[in-house]
């Protein structure tokens, strides 16, 4: 690997790292736009023409609030915590193959940073670890219901990931690779031998599981109960201000992001599209038509979890551990056993 | 009891079917409903650009009127302020001086006139009261401002704009 490769990984990971940053940010404002249309109304028009600067604006305010940290705090964890939240956010969309193979002179570059043969482990590593942000910081602010939100938080992340991590197994026995380039290899164009090659259409049902258990994973509504605000003021992010509650909110539309590009690489194909290879075009076209692709997959993911936010109320406490543990993990292993039954007689 | 309306419905409570215990019927019609309101047109006034018409007997900002050759129609008589549940209107009277005909209409007329809007009440008994026709609460919302001492509104904002003008 020569310092020219080792450059080239270095802004391809610079460049993953500002759209995400970027994404996350403009995700809050069509997270703001799209309730508002929900709610018949315009949302922020102020900022900007059609308030496409409200972000800046808000990011701004974040950094200029007054920064608080509660005398009986533990202050070290208290800052440890969104920093963590933030890291773990980031760190996720290091496997995700964002396109196929640039060529550019002689040179081949891989659109994916790095393609470990863990990929889909690390994954769920990070999610894991993700949770540690909010449970350290609703920790360290000593506060009832910054505990409160914390141990929701991690009593419902610990419950969803392993019902995700079953409806993953599924779709393993399918691919029989846990690499994540390898996954989106496989879901090439749209079409072939009778059947879709996207796995959404050979695993609906793990699928299904998956999706809901994201939304539990990235606390989004009906899972939002860590930061409930109508029963824990903030949950987790009671005492934080400034710009380190900002991160905690900016980790959950990061995590939201790569939620759904792994979504869209495991079950949409990635950035495979339909008539990739009958278009005519030449090779790095169709890589760059399909990182677009891939985009659009996601915007359209990154759209439903609003569009689902603001139509279904939270679940309360004990529905949301009724669906994991009695709905949801029952139905992964049935997937696990039907997919198996499939594989063996097909 | 005998019902008092026809609109009473007695309520059965069944248990959940397996299809509503399953939560996403009722959520994939919760989204095609919100899907509907997101091509709504949204029924937002912008504000400050865009006014919602006033209903017709809508009480707003006072005006002083002036008659019809543009002369100041208040005569200073205090009916108004006398009126005013709120104590809101003081005023100063002043005698007209010669060659001031063309001012004001009466020979006596307010050389001060001011109505505190953080008091008024908007209830338009000032209207009701005033003999010569000279104050209607015709104008618009009374705008927001930082200093208490400025919603006190003179001559210079009440009085109707000369009519040369």
């Amino acid at each position: 690997m020569g310092t020219a490769d080792i450059l080239i990984r270095f802004a391809l990971i610079v460049i993953i790292f500002l759209i995400s940053l970027v994404v996350a940010m403009y995700s809050t404002y069509a997270e703001r736009k799209i309730a508002a249309f929900f709610q018949d109304r315009i949302g922020p028009n102020r900022a900007g023409p059609y308030g496409i600067l409200q972000p800046l604006a808000d990011g701004a305010k974040m950094f200029l609030k007054e920064e608080i940290i509660p005398t009986n705090s533990s202050t070290f964890l208290f800052i440890a915590g969104p920093s963590l939240a933030i890291l773990t956010a980031c760190i996720g969309s290091a496997v995700i193959p964002w396109g196929q193979k640039l060529t550019i002179g002689t040179r081949v570059i891989d659109l994916q940073v790095t393609d470990i043969n863990v990929g889909i482990l690390y994954i769920f590593g990070v999610v894991s670890l993700g949770v540690y942000g909010v449970m350290i910081g609703g920790w360290a602010s000593n506060n009832k219901y910054s505990l409160l939100g914390a141990i929701r938080a991690a009593s419902q992340n610990i419950s969803y990931e392993i019902s995700m991590g079953l409806s993953i197994i599924a779709l393993l026995m399918m691919t029989g690779t846990l690499r994540m380039g390898e996954i989106a290899a496989q879901q090439h164009g749209f079409w072939s031998h009778g059947w879709f090659t996207w796995n959404f259409f050979r695993q609906p049902l793990g699928f299904l599981i998956f999706i809901v258990c994201a939304f539990a994973e990235t606390n989004r509504t009906p899972f939002d109960l860590p930061e409930c605000e109508t029963e824990l003021v903030g949950g987790y992010h009671t005492e934080y201000s400034s710009m380190k509650l900002g991160f905690y909110l900016f980790s959950e539309y990061i995590n939201m992001f790569i939620s759904s590009a792994v979504m869209a690489t495991l079950y949409f194909g990635g950035y495979n599209f339909p008539f990739m290879h009958h278009l005519g075009l030449s090779e790095n076209w169709v890589t760059l038509l399909g990182v677009g692709a891939l985009f659009i997959k996601i915007f359209l993911f990154i759209f439903f979890f609003m569009w689902v936010r603001w139509t279904i109320p939270r679940f309360r406490y004990d529905q949301l551990m009724d669906l994991g543990w009695k709905v949801l993990i029952p139905l992964a292993i049935a997937n696990i056993v039907i997919t198996g039954i499939v594989i063996t007689f097909f | 009891m005998e019902p008092l309306s026809n609109k009473r419905k007695a309520i059965e409570s069944k248990p959940l079917n397996f299809l509503e215990r399953a939560y996403l019927p009722a959520i994939l019609q919760g989204l095609s409903i919100t899907m509907k309101h997101f091509f709504r047109k949204p029924v937002t006034i912008s504000y400050p650009e865009e006014k919602r018409e006033f209903s017709e007997n809508f009480r707003g900002m006072h005006s002083l009127k002036r008659d019809e050759e543009g002369r100041e129609r208040c005569t200073a008589c205090g009916l108004c302020a006398l009126s005013c549940p709120a104590e809101a209107i003081t005023m100063i009277a002043a005698e007209r001086q010669k060659g001031e005909e063309d001012l004001y209409r009466e020979e006596k007329y307010a050389a001060v006139y001011e109505i505190n809007m953080l008091r008024c009440i908007f209830c338009g008994l000032c209207e009701e009261a005033c003999p010569k026709e000279a104050i209607y609460l015709d104008g618009d919302i009374v705008p927001a401002d930082y200093l208490r001492k400025d919603f006190i509104y003179g001559k210079d904002k009440l009085v109707e704009a000369p009519l040369n003008q």
